[in-house]
């Protein structure tokens, strides 16, 4: 195969990137999460509840 | 509706429906990776190098749709006021730069090999694309910086509007300036690829809008979260206020 | 309305005056920009002569951060941008007013620094009628969108820092649009410059209708 240190940065960074951010965002929902009422946790219905 | 116990809400973000787009996108990026790498034959002129584009059109596909949403999303907050909106368009700009960063970085590894250059000047998509990644880290940062809630909502819609509005002026700029482009005249519709190579490229457009729909539902609700959390502390304390007013008024009118 | 506008543009411009900020530290940053240009070069005659014109805008671009941060600080300070409001002022005169004080004062700098270029860089006008086109149009959209973000970002921490973030890449094509206007008017580069006003001249009213249409939002709720 030609080219295959230009394919797996490509493509390595690619979904390196697309899988970190996907960590941090559920990261940041958990942190979030815990410190939220279970009450309030309800992101979709939480128009009606308050 | 009954508030369920909260053993039962879970302390995550996830849900049936992101698990199983999750599940689906790990299934498709498999198989993108085995069509792209094994299944797809290499072209006649960039040889195995034609093989970045499965990740490089996708991620270009998904800026624009990303900045798009977000774009409409800042419209429907300056004429609904609709939170719901409003944070859809911040979770959508996010995952929009993180597409962005990955089509200017894909698209210059791709070039070196292909053009000879890791970057051109004279090509309109490349210099547009990049002025659109610093319009949107200029959003990120009128977010970022803070404020009472519906004051930055309303901010940054404007910056989303003066950034769409200016991107086609941007735009025709460059190609003017340079009046050569280096990009293939949509390779897509003029038949020059193979069929498995063009399917491919539309599986890998299908695995990435998957993952964006499932992180986006994801961010979204980190948003919620989050406005959740600046909002309850004032209504604890609202509560707590009321509880006070109720004893005084128990006490001293009867 | 029309004499709202020349009224909150006399007063931004009236302020400028009297605090002397245009003339003695604006300007002056502009020419030493200029030098420092010289500096990073080399001094190398041909160089500059072929960089003049982008050299030029980009002078503007730094000394138009410059000009809107002022302008955007005369309403925040005291709460003026309220008492504005209050008085009855509509938002579009106010965004009118702003922006042609802004231009003004951008045009004034301008000035400035075409004799700075023919001086420093040895710059040769070819056609005078293109130069003044050039910079009157293009400072048009300049100051629309300036003002516009200027508001925008009154109200946010660290606006120092993040108007330039915002401003420069919305105000790109005008630098590639003025600069080739410039190449062609300075006869270095072979282009059709009047085409590029078009250009600017479009960026020019986009901007202004954008800037006219969400300026009172801004006013009102930020």
């Amino acid at each position: 195969m030609t080219h295959l240190g230009y394919l797996l940065v490509g493509w390595g960074v690619s979904l390196g990137a697309l899988g970190l951010y996907a960590v941090r965002v559920m990261q940041r929902g958990r942190r979030a999460a815990a410190r939220v009422p279970a009450d309030r946790r309800r992101w979709l219905a939480a128009e009606e509840t308050s | 509706m009954t508030t369920p116990a909260s053993s039962e809400v879970p302390v995550h973000t996830g849900s049936t429906t992101t698990r199983l787009l999750g599940i689906a996108v790990l299934v498709g990026l498999v198989a993108l990776i085995l069509l792209g790498f094994f299944g797809a034959p290499k072209d006649d002129e960039q040889a195995d190098a034609v093989r970045l584009i499965f990740v490089h059109v996708p991620s270009a596909f998904l800026t624009y749709a990303a900045f798009s949403v977000t774009a409409v999303g800042s419209v429907m907050w300056l004429w609904k006021r609709s939170v719901w909106w409003d944070l859809v368009a911040h979770g959508s700009a996010e995952i929009g730069v993180v597409f962005c960063s990955l089509t200017l970085f894909t698209g210059s590894v791709w070039g070196r090999p292909t053009w000879n250059t890791y970057w051109d000047w004279g090509d309109v998509r490349l210099v547009t694309t990049l002025i659109l990644l610093l319009l949107m880290v200029g959003y990120l940062a009128v977010r970022s910086m803070g404020g009472d809630d519906s004051a930055v909502a309303t901010r940054s819609a404007i910056v989303a509007l003066i950034a769409a509005v200016n991107l086609p002026i941007v735009n025709r700029s460059v190609e003017w300036w340079f009046d050569r482009t280096l990009h293939q005249k949509s390779s897509l519709t003029d038949g020059n690829l193979e069929d498995l190579t063009l399917f491919t490229l539309l599986l890998g457009v299908v695995v990435w809008s998957l993952f964006y729909v499932w992180v986006m539902i994801h961010r979204f609700r980190v948003g919620w979260l989050e406005r959740e959390l600046r909002f309850g502390d004032l209504d604890l304390a609202l509560a707590q206020r009321r509880a006070e007013a109720h004893t005084i008024n128990d006490g001293g009118d009867r | 309305m029309w004499r709202d506008v020349v009224l909150v543009a006399g007063k931004d411009l009236r302020i400028e005056w009297r605090s002397r900020v245009t003339f003695s530290q604006v300007v002056p940053f502009a020419g030493l920009v200029l030098v420092l240009f010289g500096f990073a070069l080399d001094a190398n005659r041909p160089v500059l002569e072929r960089a003049t014109s982008g050299l030029f805008w980009i002078t503007i671009m730094f000394v138009t951060t410059l000009a809107v941060q002022r302008s955007t600080s005369i309403e925040t300070t005291d709460g003026a941008r309220r008492a504005l409001l209050l008085a009855g002022v509509e938002p579009v005169a106010v965004f009118a007013g702003k922006a042609a004080a802004v231009a003004v004062q951008l045009l004034a700098v301008e000035l400035v620094l075409v004799g700075g270029i023919v001086v420093l860089y040895g710059a040769e006008i070819d056609s005078f009628l293109l130069v003044v086109a050039t910079c009157l149009v293009a400072t048009v959209g300049i100051a629309a969108a300036g003002t516009l973000l200027g508001a925008l970002v009154a109200g946010v921490r660290a606006r120092e820092t993040v108007l330039p973030i915002l401003l420069l890449p919305v105000l790109a094509p005008v630098l590639i649009g003025a600069t080739r206007a410039f190449d062609d008017a300075l006869g270095s580069v072979a282009v059709d410059g009047w085409a590029w006003i078009g250009m600017l001249a479009g960026f020019g009213l986009i901007n202004l209708v954008l800037g006219a249409l969400s300026y009172g939002v801004l006013l009102e709720e930020t």
